[in-house]
């Protein structure tokens, strides 16, 4: 209340009034200082040194202070300071050290009242004392500063800074005697103007020059200041040593600062280089400011707010030659148009998720997703509830961490190791495979070999009961008496299997690790799982839909077409990993936890006994009969190679692949094979399973993998005499001239294909070692080895 | 014989451990051994015409390798590799060997008044111990300027910095920055030293064939160069655009701003090269000679530097000199306390002081020496520069209006500094120490006198710079500069800055005759400083403009 009262006296009932606006300068200006009654200002700088009035809609030249014929550089203004009690004094400091006062009552044309001559180098701040008449403050590149009574021609006293440059100073608002001093060294300095012979408190404010400061206009002992590291800091003097309480950090060197009438947090600042653009910061949130005016072209050098108690309106003076008035409320808030979710992953896969706490709020009633990471780690930021402000968010930050272990590979290392790829009818390769994958845990994998083999063996191998048999496969609790059982069981097994095929994909590859924790954010219940921008579920929720259709038309409707029959069929355990993923985590960890998950559980296990367990068997009968063509299927299974892919399961891309051959070959652009081809070879080689990759390479039909294995093949051969390296020809030693390698048959030096025994290293040309081991099986040397040629 | 096995490895002396440079100094000496036995060999077996040229070559190498540990026999800051390395020399191989020509690092100063490597204290020995880690040498630059450790530091981290850390360009690329900057002047000690780094980084040799060999994209940078180099008042935000908006040839700006700092910074290197007479490298061309030493056969450089017993002779004519030049002393002294004194009593008029600047950067056209001898450009250096022709030239005598530059209104410390900073981080840092240290340097002495204050000396000096380059200081009277500088003084002072090749040791010893080398050292650190920052302002202030 106290302050309201003060704030209406002070604008003597009637509050200010403007817009916007700019006018052009005739130069570039330095400085810019208000006068009391807020209502004109004072704009100085090299060439120009000039009064306006502030209307309500334009600045109005009022009176132009360089007169004379010849410009003095008297006049080449760096500061210029308006007295707040006097209305008619005025003081500028001149870039040739003059310190000149004006009164503006003055009658003549001339209104330059007096000049002081006593600094040596450029004159860069004055200042008036706020409230005595006749005390002004002037501090100099010379290292000097000066304290003149305008009653008397010179200085009353002087101040030595040690022969560093000052910058700045600023008499204090509240305490009578103290005035700060800012230093090129980057020193703040505090001296009691009636003691000129040591200064009361130094200490280093910045690195490098500070070129600003201002002191906090209610709050005693709070300095701010403002260097060439590009900070503002704001300092607490009142304590025995000065503390630095705030500190914002801007982009560019900060040339001024000024508090913000009215807001005990607010400051305003603009630069010196680079950066043209006034920021008004709240020093409690230093990374965003509260507030940017951009209507400057070239570097800002000064401003001023227009009356004490009023925050609405700023000046300000530019080097582009334009004097400018601000109104807060036309100021750019960056905060609206920062982003306040921020998202990062460690080094070990920990994933970090700061959003704001309205948002976060909202899914407070939603469990956390866990799965195989463990409870996410909260940490939120209190606020100070004495102050309440909008503008200052507060957010939550969520940690997930990833389960060690889960990023093993060892499941990697095992299926490579067993898996066959090649030698074998493809149907056994099939059922093979899915064992393997089975016997590892990964029943998705499992399921989908055997359909590979249900798809592409002829319709006579597979049967109805062969595909009931697998389903029954993929159970955990291994009795596959009735289907319903089966399905049911199935359901978390299949869930959890693609949980961790997820997090196969999370520890490999990034696009997938995102991809997972969008779904991890945004989601609220299965549909959205389904439904989100997670692009490896696109196929599954494609083929879910068309799975409704099938529980729609199945029991009634007998049996509109072919094609219609075949996709569910093949959509069927995809249809489950989708559905049952999010529920999957939760019955690993607690099956009776959650209520939600185990209603959407009964859910899908009341659907699927009663209906989907014999249209499953009515339908893979009707499929058989049909005799479909296994072509048919090629784009699904490419569809589903691109899908295993793209999950980060190369592996299993990549065996598929191979296994099947021909089959699908020509329908995935080489480009594509070959790029799988690579990484697979490539993780191969990283855990070392040089066999596997080179049946790989081997098996591969790309050309460009197939030749990995013919590049940079040399075989060194040693004389079987003196047992030194051969260089230049295989046959003829350089060293003890002889012959080699001659045929153990025909006792000729063998100079094309040579064929060795690995046992006694005996050996010739290949027909002869051929033809002499139809014959017998002892080295044709007479060495009595028993040869082998395979 | 293959030739990795001919490669010698130097970087094993640079490491700081001793067991190291041992392994590194006997492969050396393997090497060189090697090497001459197989040239004996072949000069025993009958010449085949096809061995001529290769013989030709590693007897060049070998020749080379020679050289270089000639240099380090003198000029290693490690003891053991500088025995080492004469005894290797000493130790008979049966072929001629290599001794250094002239003596001691500069033409103007005596050796004897210049530290020798190994009687350097503790502080100077981590100096050089540094600069020969980073550079695997210890230059003649070093060496004479040494005599301001404290200044020496901070160059030798700046360079470092420019050179080998962390930049926008690549390596090669700032080696052959420096050879375009150092050629503008014609400076071969630079050039020489710098072609040797910019292929030993991997550049191409074929771009010292000259600048329309180098890429397109140095080629553009070459009119900045000769601008900065002579007439840097003459840069607009056009020459900066130009190299920005150059499709794929384009600079960014970081690499500009890297681009433009060591342009400077080997301008004023060159200044400093020719003002304190820097002479070759021992192992570079020039710097040693296969000729046995006999009698009659004196070296110019010997003449010149005083390092001869003729300058005994010499010193008998000198004395009369020396009282004269002990007067100019005083001299000096008295009209600096004058002004001291009377600088508050007579205030000139506004006019007056702007009339005096004026008056101060006409002027500086007409100090120029009286010997104006054309310098030949030495042979390999003419092919970096284009236009010879091009050079110095006064503003005021071609007409030329160029508005004055008001430092006010943009100076290093508030606005070239934070660009720099900015575009290029950290080296902003390092120039504002070494222009600190530079400016700020004193040790209160003048000539035989202590305790004075050279403050208002230094500043004269400083802006009597700056003013030939139409830089403006408000606060500055700079009539002072008339009192303070005499004619020979300017006329150094202009040669060093302007045309740093036609520096003659005349010239160096004409001026303030009864001042020690070390302080003519001083005032080189000066000069090289302010003609960097003069540089510097023009082109970041261009840089600014067009950001604006």
């Amino acid at each position: 209340m106290e302050k309201m009262s003060r704030v209406t006296t002070a604008l003597g009932g009637s509050a200010l009034t403007g817009r916007t606006m700019h006018c052009h300068l005739d130069a570039p200006a330095n400085a810019i200082s208000v006068c009391r009654d807020a209502a004109q200002v004072v704009v100085a700088g090299r060439s120009i040194f000039k009064i306006y009035a502030i209307e309500d809609e334009q600045f109005v030249e009022k009176l132009n202070l360089r007169v004379g014929r010849k410009p003095s550089l008297n006049l080449s203004c760096a500061d210029v300071v308006w007295h707040q009690m006097d209305e008619n004094l005025l003081a500028t400091a001149a870039t040739n050290g003059v310190v000149v006062t004006w009164n503006l009552g003055r009658p003549s044309r001339n209104k330059q009242d007096q000049l002081f001559t006593e600094h040596k180098r450029t004159v860069n701040k004055v200042c008036f004392h706020p409230t005595e008449a006749h005390v002004l403050l002037s501090g100099s590149q010379d290292g000097f500063m000066k304290c003149f009574d305008l009653r008397r021609k010179d200085s009353v006293s002087t101040f030595s800074g040690q022969s560093e440059s000052v910058r700045d100073v600023q008499f204090s608002i509240r305490d009578y005697f103290t005035f700060a001093s800012t230093f090129e060294n980057g020193n703040v300095q505090l001296w009691d103007i009636r003691r000129p012979d040591r200064c009361e408190r130094m200490f280093t404010a910045h690195n490098g020059p500070v070129f600003c400061c201002d002191w906090h206009p209610e709050d005693r002992g709070w300095l701010a200041t403002g260097g060439r590291d590009k900070m503002v800091k704001v300092w607490d003097m009142t304590t025995h040593r000065a503390k630095e309480v705030h500190c914002v950090q801007t982009i560019a060197s900060v040339a001024r600062v000024k508090w913000r009438p009215e807001c005990r947090h607010h400051l305003a600042t603009c630069s010196m280089m680079v950066d043209h653009n006034i920021y008004v910061w709240d020093v409690r949130r230093p990374f965003v400011p509260a507030a940017m005016f951009e209507e400057h072209r070239d570097v800002t050098t000064g401003i001023a707010w227009r009356h004490p108690h009023d925050p609405s309106f700023l000046l300000s003076g530019s080097k582009d030659s334009t004097l400018c008035q601000h109104l807060f409320r036309d100021a750019s808030q960056p905060v609206e148009r920062a982003n306040p979710e921020g998202l990062c992953y460690g080094l070990f896969g920990d994933l970090a998720f700061a959003a704001k706490e309205s948002l976060v709020a909202t899914e407070s009633g939603r469990k956390p997703y866990a799965g195989d990471r463990r409870h996410p780690i909260f940490f939120k930021r209190k606020l100070d509830p004495a102050e309440p402000f909008v503008g200052l968010a507060s957010s939550a930050l969520s940690v997930f961490e990833i389960e060690p272990g889960s990023g093993s590979m060892s499941w990697f290392v095992d299926t490579a190791e067993r898996y066959a790829l090649a030698g074998r009818p493809l149907a056994e390769l099939c059922d093979h495979n899915a064992k393997v994958a089975r016997e590892l845990g990964r029943n998705q994998v499992a399921q989908t070999w055997t359909m590979l083999r249900i798809i592409y063996c002829s319709p006579g191998l597979a049967s109805a009961t062969s595909l009931n048999h697998s389903v029954g496969k993929g159970s955990s609790c291994g009795l596959p008496l009735m289907n319903s059982f089966n399905l049911k069981d199935m359901a978390p097994g299949l869930g959890s299997e693609t949980r961790l095929d997820r997090s196969k994909g999370d520890t490999r590859s990034d696009t997938v690790l995102l991809d997972s924790s969008a779904t991890l954010i945004t989601n609220e219940d299965n549909e959205e799982t389904e439904g989100s921008d997670v692009p490896a579920d696109y196929l599954l929720g494609d083929v879910e839909g068309e799975e409704e259709e099938l529980y729609l038309l199945d029991p009634e409707h007998a049996h509109p077409e072919e094609p219609e029959y075949v996709l569910p069929q093949e959509a069927f355990p995809l249809r489950h990993e989708i559905v049952d993923t999010p529920p999957g985590p939760e019955h690993l960890q607690d099956k009776a936890d959650s209520p939600h998950v185990s209603g959407s559980e009964a859910d899908a296990a009341s659907l699927a006994p009663v209906d989907s367990s014999f249209s499953l068997i009515s339908i893979s009968h009707a499929l058989y009969d049909t005799r479909l063509p296994p072509d048919f299927f090629s784009a699904l299974v490419c569809d589903m190679l691109r899908f295993y892919a793209e999950q980060g399961d190369v592996q299993m891309a990549v065996s598929v692949l191979i296994v099947l051959g021909e089959r699908v070959r020509k329908d995935i652009d080489e480009q594509t094979q070959e790029h799988w081809y690579t990484s697979y070879i490539d993780l191969l080689q990283r855990f070392c399973l040089w066999n596997v990759s080179n049946q790989v390479v081997k098996l591969s039909t790309s050309r460009a993998i197939s030749c990995l294995n013919q590049a940079s093949t040399t075989l060194h051969v040693n004389c079987s005499h003196c047992k030194r390296p051969m260089s230049s020809r295989g046959w003829v030693c350089d060293r003890c001239h002889r012959c080699a390698s001659m045929c153990a048959v025909c006792h000729h030096v063998v100079k094309g294909l040579f064929v060795w025994c690995q046992g006694c290293s005996h050996g010739g040309h290949l027909q002869h070692i051929m033809k002499w081991l139809e014959g017998s099986s002892h080295c044709p040397a007479g060495c009595g080895h028993l040869c082998e040629y395979s | 014989m293959a030739e990795g096995e001919n490669e010698v490895r130097w970087d094993g002396l640079c490491s700081r451990d001793s067991t190291t440079r041992e392994t590194a100094l006997e492969n050396i000496k393997q090497t060189i051994l090697r090497k001459t036995e197989y040239l004996r060999s072949v000069k025993e077996t009958p010449l085949r015409p096809s061995d001529g040229l290769s013989n030709a070559v590693s007897l060049d190498g070998l020749n080379k390798l020679l050289a270089h540990l000639l240099m380090l026999s003198k000029r290693c800051p490690f003891k053991d590799v500088r025995e080492k390395s004469e005894f290797i020399l000493k130790n008979e191989l049966g072929i001629r060997i290599p001794r250094p020509l002239g003596h001691g690092p500069s033409r103007f100063i005596p050796e004897k008044e210049i530290l020798q490597v190994g009687s350097e204290d503790a502080q100077m020995h981590t100096l050089f111990a540094d600069s020969f880690a980073a550079l695997g040498r210890l230059d003649n630059i070093t060496l004479v300027m040494v005599f301001h450790p404290q200044y020496l530091e901070s160059f030798l981290k700046t360079q470092h910095y420019l050179l080998q850390m962390d930049g926008p360009l690549p390596l090669h690329y700032r080696h052959y920055i420096g050879i375009m900057a150092a050629a503008r002047h014609q400076c071969s000690y630079l050039v020489n030293l710098h072609v040797n780094d910019f292929l030993h980084v991997g550049g191409d040799p074929k771009w010292l064939n000259g600048l329309e060999n180098a890429p397109q994209k140095l080629q553009n940078l070459g009119e900045l160069n000769k601008v900065l180099a002579h007439r840097p008042w003459l840069i607009t935000k056009e020459h900066i655009e130009g190299l920005l908006k150059a499709e794929e040839h384009s600079w960014s700006l970081a690499e500009l701003v890297h681009a433009v700092v060591l342009l400077t910074h080997y301008h004023s290197l060159a200044s400093f090269t020719f003002g304190c007479g820097i002479s070759p490298e021992i192992h570079c061309d020039g710097g040693h000679t296969f000729r046995p030493p006999s009698v009659s056969n004196y070296c110019i450089c010997d003449i010149t530097n005083g390092n001869h017993s003729v300058d005994e002779t010499l010193n008998a004519a000198g004395i009369c000199q020396v009282s004269d030049s002990f007067f100019e002393v005083e001299a000096l002294m008295e009209k600096m306390r004058q002004l001291q004194e009377c600088r508050d009593e007579e205030e000139a008029s506004q006019e007056e002081m702007a009339s005096r600047f004026e008056i101060e950067k006409r002027e500086s056209m007409f100090v120029f020496s009286s010997d104006d001898e054309e310098v030949t450009p030495a042979r390999d250096v003419s092919r970096h520069f284009e236009d010879t022709s091009y050079g110095y030239k006064d503003f005021s005598r071609h007409g030329m209006h160029v508005p004055t530059f008001r430092v006010q209104d943009y100076c290093w410390e508030d606005h070239g500094y934070s660009l720099v900073n900015r575009l290029y981080p950290d080296v902003g840092q390092l120039i504002d120490e070494k222009f600190h240290i530079a400016y700020n340097l004193t040790y209160n002495t003048m000539a035989m006198h202590k305790d004075v204050d050279t403050s208002m000396l230094r500043r004269a000096i400083w802006n009597y710079i700056h003013c030939m380059f139409g830089i403006r200081y408000d606060d500055y009277d700079y009539g002072e500069i008339n009192q303070l500088l005499d004619r020979s003084f300017k006329v150094y002072i202009k040669t060093v800055v302007c045309t740093p090749e036609k520096v003659t040791k005349r010239m160096y010893d004409s001026f303030w005759r009864q001042f020690k080398h070390s302080e003519k050292v001083h005032v080189n650190l000066l000069l090289i400083e302010a003609r960097m920052q003069a540089e510097l302002l023009y082109a970041l202030r261009a840089i600014t403009r067009y950001m604006t």
